[in-house]
């Protein structure tokens, strides 16, 4: 093999950053939005610089080598950071496929041989394979990092307990019930009894779209620990088409006082502690 | 050998565990409650159990059986102070403690059985249900 490639990349390195630069500003997809273009080149020269800094002419297309554990480490944060930031996959690839190309016209410049050429172009597209994958697999992961705190943080929020009045708690429930979930819920409730001293609890459900059987059971579970524990529980907000299925699946809510919406709920709540509400008298006027 | 104080209050009697029941204290708790309760004609029971961090099924069992049975001597019984993790232990055994009454503390037990036995010495009293239905 006459030419080591290698060489020439590493003589030739910063017009590979010029150009590969030039060629992401020029792609209609750019995300100035979201990254600004000094960023956009300090990413861009770190991955360069390390990657021609590992490359040598034996294992340019063994990606999976030692030799460029350093550039996988900046490709993963590069990826990893542009998942978060909320670029899609299309552009995060083309980052990565763009120096690709690059790489190819800076070496087409220089061998003029064609069978050197296209020897080059496999191995650099071998190279580049698994850069790639390397790059969606954290992306990927970056993503499902972003879910999953998603994820904790709707169970944080959607679950508060409400001191409504003196002694009447009301828990809102919005979304399916799990058991994961209810056990949040349970405790919580439980817990807020206990330090507020409070009397009745209302488990409001208009929030829940479904009903099944579990579902059913769980609330069943909450209400019977809030009855043990000295307090009157409620539940109410139950859709018509929930009422409906619990009939169907034939599950028995006899026990339980529910109420169709949290304001009949609050009246009967009031009742239990013998509480009042009305308009007050007409102030005479003269 | 451990007993648990049951002290007379009026025409209640009054029980504060303040130590985890173990199966035999639990045991003797029962027949002895059951036998003042024989003695002295008392219509109405507090258990506190606010102290009480651990329950099994036994537990449970032996808490219900206190309140059937005292139940058929006319009395009521009333737990009171129960902490929300042996709230969520009992549920998930499948011991609703049926029979028993339960309150938030001890103020609100004696409440409530002031109520349930006036209740019962009237024979017909006020139906609580009846608050919400007529607003």
């Amino acid at each position: 093999m006459a030419t080591d490639i290698s060489k020439i990349f590493k003589k030739k390195q910063n017009a590979i950053i010029d150009r590969w630069i030039k060629n992401q500003l020029s792609e209609p997809g750019l995300r100035d939005d979201l990254i600004s273009n000094e960023d956009q080149r300090s990413d861009s020269e770190q991955l360069v610089a390390s990657l021609l800094a590992a490359l040598t002419d034996k294992n340019l297309d063994n990606g999976d080598a030692d030799d460029f554990d350093h550039v996988n480490e900046i490709l993963s944060g590069i990826s990893l950071s542009r998942a978060r930031q909320g670029f899609t996959p299309r552009e995060t690839g083309f980052f990565v496929m763009s120096l690709k190309d690059t790489l190819l016209e800076i070496a087409q410049q220089e061998v003029k041989d064609p069978v050197e050429m296209a020897w080059i172009t496999t191995r650099l597209g071998k190279l580049f394979d698994v850069f790639s994958i390397i790059t969606f697999e954290t992306f990927i992961k970056g993503r499902e990092e972003v879910i999953l705190r998603q994820t904790d943080e709707i169970t944080e929020i959607s679950t508060p307990v409400i001191r409504i009045w003196e002694g009447i708690l009301v828990l809102p429930i919005i979304g399916t019930l799990d058991s994961a979930r209810t056990q949040v819920v349970m405790e919580s409730l439980l817990t807020e009894i206990v330090a507020s001293g409070s009397s009745v609890a209302i488990l409001d459900i208009s929030g829940v779209p479904t009903v099944d059987s579990l579902v059913a059971q769980h609330l069943l579970k909450t209400v019977s620990a809030t009855r043990l524990m000295g307090a009157d529980c409620i539940i109410s907000g139950m859709r018509p088409e929930i009422a409906q299925t619990i009939v169907h699946l034939g599950i028995d809510l006899s026990g339980i006082v529910t109420k169709a919406s949290l304001a009949n709920a609050l009246l009967y709540a009031f009742g239990t502690l013998r509480l009042e509400v009305r308009k007050s008298l007409p102030s005479i006027k003269n | 050998m451990d007993r648990i104080p049951i002290l007379r209050m009026g025409q209640f009697l009054l029980v504060t565990i303040q130590v985890d029941l173990y199966d035999r204290l639990a045991l003797d708790l029962e027949s002895d409650l059951v036998r003042t309760v024989s003695q002295t004609g008392a219509n109405g029971i507090l258990i506190d159990i606010s102290a009480v961090s651990i329950v099994d099924s036994f537990m449970g069992r032996i808490i219900g059986n206190i309140g059937t049975v005292s139940k058929l001597l006319d009395a009521e019984t009333v737990v009171v102070g129960m902490q929300p993790a042996v709230a969520i232990t009992l549920v998930e055994l499948g011991l609703p403690l049926k029979g028993v009454y339960t309150a938030l503390n001890v103020d609100k037990g004696i409440e409530l059985l002031k109520s349930k036995t006036s209740l019962n010495g009237l024979n017909e009293g006020p139906n609580p249900d009846n608050f919400a239905a007529d607003n």
